[in-house]
């Protein structure tokens, strides 16, 4: 059993959530991720390691409430217990002296990218975070970013902060930053990661990616996760999860990613908003 | 003397009683129901007792065969289930899963006669007997030795293993990747052909012997090898199965291809089959291709025709080179899968949202024998034809577990990415390091695991009492 350290609604519909892992908070590195079952019952879902303290040995992953699943997790509160955190999963984001690192982060991947950002800087790299949100009070951790950013951009969709729309406003960041770009690296959802590789393919900039297919072990053994990368078939759990984003295949990604959408509403019986907005008061 | 010429030679196997197939075609519970006592003593007694048995030395783990049989026909069961665990730590498993036809059975030397005894039905007995008189007897295990052995993967391997060197005194730990422990035991072979209680009990009894049981533990991922070897003087890698083989044909990729692991993981494993009061989801089907001729192949046909799919098999041999058990094959057959044979898929074809919606098909006639020793498959020209499916399942085998040999250092690997171990002994190229069952094998039975287990184990305990 692992015992959950803090769960909390973060922003609307996005939970954080801190669990005791003493051997992956030791072992974990940016871009990792591990499988959480939140109950005996419970599927098998992979989450990216968002942050973690290895002297506390606590990990802890951002998710989005969207199918029952993850509302369970999201319903989950501090002194409980989970049956299985297992992991640190898949390969580390790789960490090098590239140059000057455009970062960017939307939605459950503003979480994800963070370490990888903070890894990046220490790493003597410039940073320039990007994140995205529908409207201003979806942006957390916005304090985070300024503190290791050489330079933060803000997009939201309504124009409530920064600059109006969503990450197609990228080639126009690029064009007024005007200095070399060595590295793009985009966590997010599946069309998020989509829409910055589609954009950075034409201005030829190296793009990486963290994949979030279906999985099930997440050690290399069922193979539900597998996504074209170039000519090749690839394993996200032991291949993956980060890929050159102009080789994926994102349209069978995305296709494959829906096999279960009308099963994942069958557990949902109703929408569970006030008892969230309730557990959020306590806090 | 006058009794033996008495005794004439019964040749009549005893049946076990199964579920009926319309029956159990609808269900997940087992299958085969099992002997009766009255059936298992008269069964027992059909064997003549051979001065030298030929179906011991046809065991991978070496059980006294006419010494169980000799038990039960003395009706003396407990005899019988101490004798069975000298040698085998898993009973009701391998009275169920193990290939017998190609192994004691077939040694058995009423087998000429077409009579050989049901030497698995009787293992499977007396396992089923001892769990039902309640708690099950711990065997006196000698002083711990001090010395520590860290086993990597519980499954069939990793479980016979634990369980022969905990009876030596070394203390034992298994770290496996999964929630559950038992490997493909669990994973893997459906509930109507393997209880997973009846994993569970047997998992329950090493961990009653002493075994310390870690899920949720990636070797290689949470902790590496290197690692462990500063805490553990020797260690055993039974990492089992890995990726899944598909044919590198179009449209494997669209939803409704799986692989035979992930059908069958969500099904077992996961229990997909009670969703949604369990919550992995599985999809039901109407029309349900499963590619291949193994033992798997037959689990998954039989699995989605009990989700209320018509299920097909599609091989591209003819039955006789079919590699799953003969018992599997009749199973299937009697509970309605379909068999396309000599038939091997060309491309799966996909509608406008990518699932799955027919395949083409090509016929194929048996030519030379080819390295295997089978006929050759060779195709028909101009017999492609297209039919119609929701799902395939493509059941081809697969790669070893990449994890460990990927994150061990010096550790020497083959080919196909299997570690390289010494049949005899399971020494690795690395020095404290063991290995056996599909890791180094590729993929193959539960009971070969559990052989090479037992070779390993053998010699890992020699290293480990030498000064």
């Amino acid at each position: 059993m692992f015992k959950v350290i803090a769960s909390k609604m973060i922003v609307p519909n996005i939970h954080l959530l801190t669990l005791e892992a003493p051997e992956i908070a030791r072992r974990v590195q940016p871009g990792q991720f591990v499988i959480l079952r939140a109950s005996e019952e419970g599927e098998r879902t992979p989450l990216s390691v968002s942050d973690w303290d290895a002297d506390l040995g606590t990990v802890t992953v951002i998710l989005l409430n969207i199918g029952h699943t993850t509302d369970q997790l999201a319903s989950l509160e501090a002194g409980m217990n989970i049956p299985t955190v297992v992991g640190p999963l898949g390969n580390a984001t790789e960490i090098e002296k590239f140059g000057t690192v455009f970062c960017l982060g939307g939605c459950y991947g503003i979480g994800s990218i963070y370490p990888i950002a903070k890894a990046l800087k220490e790493k003597g790299n410039k940073i320039v975070t990007i994140i995205e949100a529908r409207s201003s009070y979806l942006f957390y951790w916005e304090d985070r970013f300024k503190a290791l950013s050489d330079k933060l951009f803000l997009i939201t969709r309504d124009g409530s902060k920064g600059l109006r729309g969503h990450i197609e406003r990228l080639p126009q960041i690029v064009k007024e930053f005007g200095k070399p770009i060595d590295r793009v690296i985009a966590n997010g959802c599946t069309f998020f990661m989509k829409r910055v590789s589609d954009m950075t393919r034409p201005l030829d900039l190296s793009t990486w990616v963290s994949l979030n297919p279906i999985m099930i072990d997440g050690t290399g053994m069922c193979g539900v996760c597998r996504v074209s990368v170039g000519k090749s078939t690839k394993f996200a759990c032991v291949d993956g999860p980060d890929f050159d984003g102009h080789q994926v295949n994102w349209d069978e990604l995305l296709q494959r990613r829906k096999t279960y959408m009308a099963e994942e509403a069958v557990p949902m019986r109703t929408s569970r908003c006030e008892e969230h907005s309730l557990k959020l008061r306590k806090n | 003397m006058a009794e033996t010429v008495k005794k004439k030679l019964d040749l009549r196997r005893r049946s076990m009683p199964k579920q009926m197939p319309e029956v159990r075609r609808h269900n997940f519970k087992e299958v085969a129901l099992g002997y009766t006592e009255k059936s298992a003593v008269e069964e027992a007694k059909r064997c003549i007792q051979c001065p030298k048995p030929r179906c011991v030395g046809n065991c991978p783990v070496e059980i006294n065969i006419p010494g169980f049989i000799q038990a039960i026909a003395d009706e003396n069961f407990e005899r019988g289930v101490r004798i069975l665990k000298e040698k085998n730590c898993l009973p009701a498993v391998c009275g169920r899963v193990c290939p017998q036809e190609e192994q004691c059975e077939e040694t058995c030397i009423l087998q000429k006669k077409g009579g050989q005894i049901a030497i698995g039905r009787l293992e499977r007995f007396l396992a089923d007997w001892e769990a039902v008189q309640g708690e099950l007897k711990i065997p006196a295990i000698p002083r711990s030795t001090d010395k520590k052995v860290a086993v990597i993967g519980g499954g069939p391997a990793g479980l016979t293993v634990a369980g022969d060197l905990i009876q030596l005194g070394h203390q034992v730990t298994i770290f496996e990747a999964l929630h559950e422990m038992g490997g493909v035991l669990i994973y893997g072979i459906p509930e109507f052909r393997l209880p997973k209680l009846i994993v569970k009990r047997e998992v329950d009894y090493l961990q009653k012997l002493g075994v310390v049981l870690r899920t949720d533990y990636v070797v290689g991922k949470t902790r590496t090898v290197e690692s462990l070897l500063e805490e553990y003087d020797a260690i055993f890698v039974g990492s089992g199965a890995g990726l899944p083989w598909f044919m590198s044909i179009p449209g494997e990729n669209l939803n409704g291809v799986y692989s035979a692991n992930e059908y069958l993981t969500r099904l077992n494993l996961m229990k997909g089959f009670l969703f949604p009061e369990y919550h992995t989801p599985v999809k039901s089907h109407k029309r349900v291709a499963v590619v291949g001729g193994g033992n798997v192949a037959m689990d998954c046909a039989r699995s989605a025709l009990r989700l209320g799919a018509e299920s097909r098999i599609v091989y591209r041999r003819s039955r006789e080179e079919m590699p799953a058990r003969l018992e599997e094959i009749e199973n299937a057959e009697e509970e309605g899968v379909i068999f396309d044979l000599l038939t091997l898929p060309l491309r799966y074809i996909g509608d406008d949202n990518g699932w799955v919606k027919a395949m083409e098909i090509m016929k194929m006639e048996l030519g030379e024998p080819d390295d295997s020793g089978r006929r050759r498959p060779v195709p028909i020209e101009g017999s492609e034809t297209i039919v119609p499916v929701d799902a395939v399942v493509c059941a081809i085998g697969n790669s070893p577990n990449p994890l460990i040999p990927k994150t061990t250092p010096g550790l020497e690997v083959g080919k196909r990415g299997n570690i390289v171990a010494d049949e005899e002994t399971g020494r690795t190229s690395r020095d404290k390091i063991w290995a056996g069952g599909d890791v180094v094998t590729g993929a193959a039975t539960v009971i070969l695991a559990m052989g090479a287990g037992r070779k390993a184990a053998r010699s890992m305990h020699q290293y480990l009492s030498s000064p």
